[in-house]
């Protein structure tokens, strides 16, 4: 396989391009959905707001009215401040109790949200995606990054709201109470937006960085833990320490950028903010001093003043989580973006009705053609193949040669790059998922086991399916004995407690789940490398009464395989080079005879 | 007001917290001064107010304009200090803490490498991941936030409280007043939030091995077209952990109400009586104005309370969950008996040939989390593979043959007997020692993201050899041949590719001990051939167990151990075993005994 070098593609480099706006509209997307919970927090917030801000409202007046008033035996003021504390402190915390729990449902909404399309989507990416793109990215997608929308979410838009809210609130309190002073604090947004802008423009980058670090450390953590017997046996313990010391300090040095570029900033508001403040004093004293202001006005101003400024830290903490949640969200609109390259069709059509009574299916590919890449070289040149429904095929042929490639085209792992593949006349594109999976089941040579019982592990087959269809299909694939030996029979957990079960186990396992499934078409992948010769002979036994009527496409190299074959392909490079009924090869003295020969003499 | 003190009602949390400070401890003296700079920079602003009042009751209600100009100039400076120092402190640990960060999660990693294997069979990779990233981030936020500033605002409120006291103690002490049941609700608070964020962190945890598992199993799920049920799977835990974060939300509401009510409260109940006093002239407006400007100073200290001791709640937990994991004990290094006699030398000089080889004594083992009751996976394994020999492990799907091969390179712990190489106890021997002198291809070929050439010498120095054995031509045919990516972050091979580079990393070392479980599985029968050809030459002078599926595997081997039931019950070549064992021949089964000629191939068992 002659596979062009390729400068590293933007998969590699983790910078999936997501269209202009993409990160904007993703974020939209999410909110405008529980548009109502958002306006609820908005006006419990702006109703938190207010009360919180009317306290030095009262301090000016009770200063202002109520101590002369009271100096003239007049109470009336006085008791409307008290009144007017009273409720102000009682709706602050009434409104803070609702804002908080109205902000959180729609927080929550929108991770659950957001961490449920990451997931769908990662799901419905096809193959040849995730063979590139790698678990521990899509790990960090689906966690860190979304973390980090959940701290933007939790506390940063919470806070830009409060921010942004009483910013507005005091400095209308502040025009009211006197024009001068409140145009003077207005003024001071100004060096504090430039301040802002720039910092954002710096921490981007830098926040960008620190997620890519973050996803090379994950990745190179679940590797690790994933491998752990071979890390062991080789005692790559240092090396890996090393390497990973090396990620793990880019990761720290771009954390530190990060909080350095913060302290920037911080100190740059504070001294806007503080300089505001002394000059807003000198001033408003003055015209006390010279009689054109009242003293209850400077007072309050200065209060609120001491509040406006007062959130300004907590801005930048705003801006933090902003930034690195607008770099994550960058990452996972990337991932959002990316189209199945397997897609569901737009116009699911549905199998024709089975005519025969059993329950095999013709499968043909018609001038089919497949490239991995646009462009590349072909691994499978144009061919055109009739199965006859309810026959066994065995496809056998050296590594490379393009056995496993044709039989993802017939599961629709892939598409071809020229051509149709057609189930029953039927194009495997136009088939919607479920019937597509009632038509064709692959079982291949990794059995991975989920979390989750024996059974649970066999059902993922056909997930309506009873405990006796469970106990069925394992008996009849040879697996029953060895599950019912364990701990707590099909109810043991394979990730606890006894669940140890060896790479044959999986492969019966793996059988089974695919016989429950039931499909028309059963495409077994090298599915019984692991088992030994009895555990392979039972499930030839069983294959023999189960695979009949079915459509199969067996690929093994053990070449006792195609005993069960009514027909064989031998294949290479890509290429159908002998077809014919393996008594007729056999005989023959093809490629298909020779290794036939050979794997006689290998048996003893 | 203790704020500071808050945490200490609940010496489990502060406890766990304390388990922080070796980590700390580097740093501690940036972290202590940045801490003393925030207090003191937080008690700048508790001046201001004072200037405030001396403004009003001095310059202005004097009418000394110049006196103005001053107080302002005070108030100017005050605040240039103030801004410097707040930067200051954030510019003393901002790679200080980064570094705290990256050190736990490296100690993490390092330590996780390191614990037993069977502490991976049981922990969901997930669970960690979790640990070494969200939990971690918890812990650097509490350094950076929550814990300075439980002491800066403790302080802060402390010296509020001494201001407010002193410039009138009657109305300071109405402000004083909601602090007591403050502490006690934040108490309450704080033991059920514990309690909740425990529950959120693990489900989270959860949620990111399913996550995994997803990703990792993507093939079998596209297979079954299951893709909706996991996703439906996905969205009854995440929901979930959104219930559990709702309830979060339901107690920190709670508690962030009360602490913006209560001292609101004071405070209108100050404004009230201090307004009545400045009426009848025992107060001046200066100090009124000073007194509540004060109060409303401490005000985010003491609405902040309940969010920050809801952090460090949040990092208590994740640090407990951190060193949940970092209190595993670590496999040792091996050689615990290094001074007996035995380990002291080289193989027991004289007589090699009975104590040489890899050995097998009454072996028994049961994994450790399994009931002590239950029947052990090997049950009393005496085998002995001679010095050169090569000998194949044959036995019936889950008769325990990958635990015993496992057992040798000590990833898990002998339950009773010993294993010994050329005469000496495997636990005599360094690990890092006996890994050097067993090399190990596992059934699962798993290849790290690095290039071809750097995961075969992660064997041994032999490259090309190497990959001539293991009949890894294909490797020139690579983008970058011997250094092209492979692995997670690379090319992805096929099972046969990765197993004959799995095989090709085994054999790079010519290591002295070799096993290998069945190495063959994936590969067509004309590549098998060629790399049992080949193998055969290494095996010739390795001592070698081979797990073998199959009659073509066993024809590398001189003999053949039949494991049955946890025990060897034959050990023969594999005519004899033909012959005598039924099981085996069952195991073999559908071979005639009369194509015996292969067998003959005795070669040098010395």
């Amino acid at each position: 396989m002659s596979t062009v070098a390729q400068a590293p593609d933007a998969i590699e480099r983790d910078e999936l391009a997501a269209p202009a706006g993409a990160t904007r509209g993703l974020l939209g997307s999410l909110l405008r959905e529980r548009r109502g919970g958002v306006v609820l927090a908005a006006v419990l917030l702006v109703l938190q707001q207010a009360a919180a801000q009317g306290g030095p409202l009262l301090v000016a007046y009770a200063i202002d009215r109520g101590v002369p008033a009271f100096r003239d035996g007049r109470h009336g003021p006085l008791v409307a401040v008290a009144v007017g504390y009273l409720l102000c402190a009682v709706g602050a915390g009434a409104f803070q109790y609702g804002y908080i729990r109205a902000s959180a449902r729609v927080n929550q909404d929108v991770l659950l949200d957001l961490r449920g399309r990451i997931f769908r989507h990662a799901q419905e990416l096809s193959l040849d995606f995730h063979e590139r793109y790698t678990s521990g990215r899509l790990i960090a997608r689906s966690t860190t990054d979304v973390e980090s929308l959940r701290e933007l979410l939790g506390e940063g838009l919470q806070e830009l709201l409060a921010v942004v809210l009483s910013f507005g609130l005091i400095c209308a309190l502040l025009v009211w109470l006197d024009l001068g002073l409140g145009a003077v604090a207005v003024l001071s947004f100004v060096p504090l937006y430039l301040l802002v802008r720039g910092y954002r423009r710096r921490s981007g980058e830098i926040y960008s960085e620190r997620s890519t670090a973050m996803a090379s450390v994950i990745v190179k953590f679940a590797e690790t833990m994933n491998g752990i017997r071979p890390v062991r046996v080789f005692r790559r313990e240092r090396a890996n320490d090393a390497e990973f010391l090396g990620l793990n300090r880019t990761h720290e040095r771009t954390n530190g950028d990060a909080l350095i570029e913060m302290a920037r900033y911080v100190v740059g508001s504070r001294l806007v903010a503080n300089t505001a403040v002394a000059a807003i004093v000198l001033w408003g004293a003055y015209r006390v001093a010279t009689g054109s202001l009242e003293l209850g006005v400077l007072a309050a101003a200065v209060l609120y003043l001491r509040r406006l400024y007062d959130p300004i830290d907590r801005l930048a903490m705003f801006l933090n989580s902003y930034q690195s949640a607008v770099a994550s969200l960058g990452k996972i609109a990337g991932l959002l973006a990316q189209v199945p390259s397997v897609p569901e069709p737009a116009a699911p059509r549905e199998l024709p009705v089975q005519e025969r009574e059993l329950p095999g299916r013709e499968v043909v590919f018609d001038d089919v053609r497949f490239a991995y890449r646009e462009g590349g070289a072909d691994v499978l040149p144009r061919f055109r193949l009739t199965l006859a429904a309810g026959r066994t095929v065995a496809v056998v042929g050296s590594t490379g040669a393009g056995k496993s490639t044709l039989a993802k085209l017939l599961a629709r792992f892939y598409d071809p790059t020229d051509g149709r593949v057609l189930l029953d006349g039927t194009d495997l594109r136009d088939l919607p998922v479920p019937e597509l999976r009632r038509g064709v089941v692959m079982v291949t040579q990794e059995a991975f086991l989920f979390s989750g019982s024996v059974a649970e592990n066999i059902a993922l087959g056909r997930p309506d399916a009873t405990r006796a269809e469970i106990e069925q299909a394992a008996k009849a694939i040879g697996a029953h004995d060895f599950i019912a030996a364990l701990p707590d029979g099909y109810d043991t957990d394979v990730r606890k407690r006894g669940g140890r079960i060896s790479a044959g186990q999986r492969q019966l396992v793996a059988f089974a789940r695919a016989l429950l499934a039931d499909p028309a078409v059963l495409i077994l992948d090298e599915a019984t490398s692991s088992l030994d010769v009895p555990g392979e002979r039972a499930v030839q036994q069983a294959m023999r009464t189960v695979l009949r009527g079915r459509t199969a496409v067996v690929i093994a190299h053990r070449l006792s395989t195609v005993e069960i074959a009514d027909r064989v392909l031998v294949m290479d490079a890509g290429r159908i080079v002998e077809d014919g009924a393996p008594a007729d090869l056999i005989a023959g003295t093809g490629r298909f005879a020779t290794l036939h020969r050979a794997w006689r003499d290998s048996l003893v | 007001m203790s704020s500071i003190d808050a945490p200490s009602t609940h010496p489990s949390a502060v406890r766990t917290l304390l388990r922080l400070w070796p980590y700390v401890r580097p740093v501690r003296a940036r972290w202590f001064g940045a801490a003393v700079i925030a207090v003191v920079a937080s008690c700048l602003s508790l001046v201001i107010p004072l200037v405030l009042k001396w403004i009003v009751d001095g310059p202005v209600a004097s009418g000394d304009t110049a006196g103005v100009w001053l107080g302002a100039l005070y108030l100017l400076l005050l605040g240039v200090a103030e801004a410097l120092l707040f930067g200051y402190r954030r510019w003393l640990v901002a790679r200080p803490l980064s570094r705290v960060e990256a050190d736990m999660r490296g100690d993490l990693y390092g330590h996780l490498q390191r614990l037993p294997v069977a502490f991976h069979d049981k922990w969901a990779s997930g669970q960690l991941l979790s640990r070494a990233t969200a939990d971690l981030m918890l812990v650097r936020l509490f350094l950076v936030f929550p814990l300075t500033f439980l002491v800066v605002n403790g302080v802060t409120i402390l010296v509020g409280a001494v201001i407010l006291l002193m410039q009138k103690w009657t109305l300071g002490l109405v402000l004083l007043v909601p602090v007591v049941p403050l502490l006690l609700l934040a108490g309450a608070f704080e033991r059920k939030y514990a309690v909740a964020s425990r529950r959120s962190q693990d489900q989270a945890g959860d949620l990111t091995t399913v996550i995994e598992e997803s990703v990792l199993g993507i093939r079998i799920i596209k297979c079954f077209g299951r893709h909706r049920s996991q996703a439906r799977a996905f969205r009854e835990l995440a929901g979930e952990l959104r219930g559990t974060e709702l309830h979060k939300a339901r107690l920190l509401a709670g508690i962030s109400a009360v602490m913006t009510t209560l001292p609101e409260l004071a405070i209108g109940t100050a404004l009230v009586l201090g307004t009545v006093q400045v009426a009848d002239g025992d107060l001046s407006a200066g100090t009124l104005v000073a007194f509540l400007s004060t109060a409303l100073a401490l005000r985010w200290p003491v609405d902040s309370l309940g969010y920050l001791l809801a952090l460090c709640q949040e990092a208590a937990t994740a640090t407990q969950r951190y060193f949940e994991v970092l209190d595993e004990h670590r496999e040792d290094t091996g050689a615990q008996a290094s001074s007996e006699p035995q380990a002291s030398s080289e193989p027991q000089e004289g007589r090699p040939e009975k104590d040489g080889g890899l050995r097998f004594e009454g072996v028994r083992f049961r994994y450790p989390d399994a009931d002590p009751g239950s029947r052990p996976v090997l049950d009393g394994i005496d085998l002995h593979v001679r010095p050169g020999e090569t000998m194949a492990l044959v036995g019936a799907t889950g008769s325990g043959k990958t635990t015993l091969t496992a057992l040798v390179p000590r990833l898990h712990e002998l339950t009773a007997g010993r294993i010994t190489l050329d005469g000496r106890d495997i636990r005599e021997l360094p690990r890092e020692r006996l890994r050097s002198m067993v090399s190990v291809a596992f059934e699962e070929p798993t290849l790290f993201s690095a290039t071809v050439a750097e995961n075969v010498r992660m064997g041994g120095p032999e490259l090309d050899r190497a990959l001539e054995t293991a009949q890894a031509g294909f490797v020139s045919g690579l983008p970058d041949g011997v250094d092209t990516q492979v692995g997670e972050q690379g090319l992805s091979l096929s099972g046969g590719q990765r197993q004959r580079l799995a095989l090709a990393r085994a054999v790079a070392g010519s290591p002295r001990f070799l096993v290998l479980d069945d190495p063959l599985s994936a590969l067509d029968v004309h590549t098998e051939a060629l790399v049992e050809a080949s193998l055969r030459e290494v095996l010739a002078d390795t001592t070698a167990l081979v797990v073998a599926h199959r009659p073509s595997t066993v024809l590398l081997a001189d003999r053949v151990a039949l494991l049955s039931e946890g025990r060897v019950t034959a050990v023969g070549t594999h005519q004899e075993l033909l012959r005598d064992s039924a099981e085996y021949a069952w195991l073999m089964s559908g071979l005639s005994a009369s194509a015996s000629a292969a067998a003959s191939g005795e070669e040098d068992g010395r």
